[in-house]
């Protein structure tokens, strides 16, 4: 044990240092404002850049060398906090840095000086820290404590401002968070009792011996539906999506942008981790369950988002069809599957958040987000244009885009195992998807302008830097998204690597017991 | 409130609840107290004052701002960690060292102890705060 982990503490400690750092600039320059702002975004933009560069080491390493493993204040498992770098988790916080990286760019040009003034920047880097610690931990009780920092920061920064509808978006957010929280810890209790540790790595362990004692059967399918119940809500999963709409739309578009990304994601994630490693499917009732999840969240997802008519509605409802997806690749629970949600979930985060983005510039151009008020916006904002048609297409699964790979993946997975309805169920929902994307195509870039008819011609919008600085993190996401879908043969593979690595744990439990030698 | 009593015991009070939120700090090695207690009692003396006199008051007896206070007391808890990072070991590895000081004898200081005064700072920072404005909204 003489290995320190910088690389893997790092993706934690730049977020909390630049939130310290811009809490500094905050307390100290309370009383010059614009020295602050200057001061928190100078901060925020080299703390963000820091953060990209540090996942993406860590990516390296974890790819070249394996499973990274380090115990927190030398404290050896089972007793101390483990955290853990698998390539799963290690694509994970990739995104998560991505992410981070893009979205402050565009807060950067779109979040307001009130904003700015009560501590957006801080927040906002607390918020990646509860959600990169998340993904690294490989301490059940951790995970807790992580997504809780999540929780207060997010709700936070959605609930800043006063406006009506974000202030009934982020009640019901947080109230259904608790639960879900109450829950989750709850499980983690009853989990303890059952067998003394919190370590993953440990509990997949010991659960392989409890497992054996007929008995104990249905202590743990309680608890593993409690863990799916938590983490459903978090993932916004059929039928405990019902805050994700309203919430998401609520909030100024950076912040709703990094929600729609990030945050869903943690869920499905842990759902993830739980379903491969402590409770693997194929035993017990869970993968029958999942499966019917997985359908009827695309399902109803796609088919909510049908009937609205405001973007970042028709985009809400369109994250938790693709939740769907995910569940469906964990409950198929075949390495092309599971590697294909991981591609999936990758290939997701990036289209969303960019899809939030350009609606962000849409409301901001056309001054509403409601379909049938604005219009022509081809006309005035072509760029903005395929800056929305690369992420669309992507995500409605167009080849050669990423999303045509990601689904294809999951087709075959769905086609190998015999779950043909629910192959059906995912193609249609596609279908379903590219007729919403058309829609906003359609009403909000096509279409005339209503204004248009009662003021004349509008002019088109101009390119001055102010514009430019909010294309370049949609530009940056679209890059990527074409990379990934045109270099599907180089990328694919880290997914298939990282879905071996998740359905046989064994790798992942020997490097952890390793480590604590 | 407006009360002579409170107002005349409170210049007595608070040096006492500041020493005891001290004392308790150093105490919490290894019997119980710690940053938290203490970082409470400590603010427990300010919300007496104030209560007393008024927030404004208060602010100005305790000359530093709590944001300050929140913040020094997170990056104290930080540093705490990043002293085992920089040394080679994993992250919030407790190090300990003896001083020698003449005619006390040697005493033990580690890491640790940095990271309670950090909690001290940060909870006393946050109690305080909530307090003052809970009595300004008032």
């Amino acid at each position: 044990m003489s290995q320190s982990g910088f690389l893997l503490i790092a993706p934690l400690l730049v977020p909390i240092l630049t939130a310290i750092a811009g809490l500094f600039g905050l307390a100290i320059l309370e009383r010059d404002l614009p020295a602050s702002r200057r001061l928190q975004r100078l901060i925020a933009t080299v703390g963000a850049s820091v953060l990209l560069v540090a996942v993406l080491a860590l990516f390296l390493q974890v790819r070249v060398n394996g499973i990274q493993v380090v115990q927190v204040g030398s404290w050896p498992m089972p007793f101390g906090i483990t955290l853990v770098a698998d390539l799963f988790s290690a694509i994970m916080l990739v995104v998560s840095g991505l992410i981070g990286f893009a979205v402050h760019l565009y807060a950067l040009a779109s979040i307001n000086k009130e904003r700015e003034a009560i501590g957006y920047y801080p927040l906002y880097f607390v918020l990646l820290l509860g959600v990169n610690g998340a993904f690294l931990t490989g301490d059940m009780f951790n995970l807790y404590v992580w997504f809780e920092v999540m929780l207060m920061s997010s709700f936070v920064l959605m609930a800043l401002g006063t406006d009506k509808g974000q202030t009934i978006g982020s009640i019901k957010y947080v109230t259904l968070n608790l639960i879900s929280s109450a829950i989750f810890l709850s499980a983690l209790g009853l989990l303890y009792g059952l067998i003394g540790t919190l370590n993953m790595a440990d509990m997949a362990v010991k659960f392989g011996e409890v497992r054996a004692d007929p008995e104990a059967t249905g202590l743990i399918n309680a608890v593993a539906a409690m863990f799916l119940i938590a983490f459903g809500i978090k993932a916004a999963v059929f039928p405990l999506f019902f805050w994700l709409p309203d919430s998401y739309y609520a909030p100024p578009p950076a912040v709703s942008a990094v929600f729609a990304g990030l945050l869903t994601k943690v869920g499905v994630y842990a759902l993830i981790r739980v379903f491969t490693l402590i409770f693997p499917l194929g035993s017990g009732p869970f993968q029958t369950i999942l499966l019917w999840v997985a359908g009827l969240t695309m399902l109803t997802g796609v088919l909510g988002a049908v009937a609205q008519n405001e973007v970042r509605r028709i985009l809400s409802f369109h994250i938790i069809s693709q939740i769907g997806y995910m569940i469906m690749g964990l409950a198929l629970f075949t390495p092309l599957a599971i590697s294909g949600a991981v591609f999936y979930i990758f290939h997701h985060v990036v289209v969303k958040t960019n899809l939030f983005l350009v609606a962000g510039a849409m409301e901001r151009a056309g001054k509403s987000g409601d379909l049938y008020k604005i219009g022509s916006l081809y006309k005035r904002m072509p760029l903005l244009a395929v800056l929305f048609l690369i992420p669309a297409l992507s995500l409605a699964g167009l080849p050669p885009l990423s999303g045509f790979f990601a689904k294809l993946s999951l087709l075959q997975g769905g086609f190998a195992v015999d779950q043909f309805w629910l192959v059906g169920v995912a193609l249609f929902v596609s279908f379903l998807t590219l007729f919403s994307m058309t829609k906003i195509w359609n009403l909000g870039f096509w279409k005339p302008d209503p204004a248009e008819e009662v003021e004349g011609q509008p002019e088109p919008v101009s390119i001055k830097t102010r514009w430019a600085a909010w294309y370049l993190p949609m530009i940056l996401l679209a890059l990527v998204t074409l990379a990934i879908g045109f270099g599907a043969g180089q990328f694919f593979p880290i997914a298939v690597d990282a879905g071996q690595q998740l359905i046989d744990p064994s790798g992942y439990i020997e490097a952890v017991f390793r480590s604590a030698e | 409130m407006n009360s002579i009593i409170l107002r005349t015991a409170i210049r007595f009070l608070m040096p006492l609840l500041i020493l005891f939120s001290l004392f308790l700090l150093v105490r919490g090695h290894n019997q119980s107290g710690g940053g938290f207690a203490g970082g409470l009692v400590a603010a427990a003396a300010f919300a007496l004052y104030s209560l007393s006199y008024n927030a404004n008051e208060a602010r100005r007896v305790l000359k530093i701002s709590p944001a300050v206070l929140i913040t020094s007391g997170l990056l104290v808890a930080v540093s705490s960690g990043l002293i085992g990072l920089l040394a080679g070991q994993p992250f919030l590895t407790g190090l300990w060292t003896y001083i020698t000081i003449p005619g006390f004898g040697a005493l033990e200081v580690g890491t640790p102890v940095l990271f309670d005064i950090g909690v001290y700072l940060l909870v006393f920072g946050i109690t305080i705060t909530l307090v003052f404005s809970l009595e300004e909204g008032a």
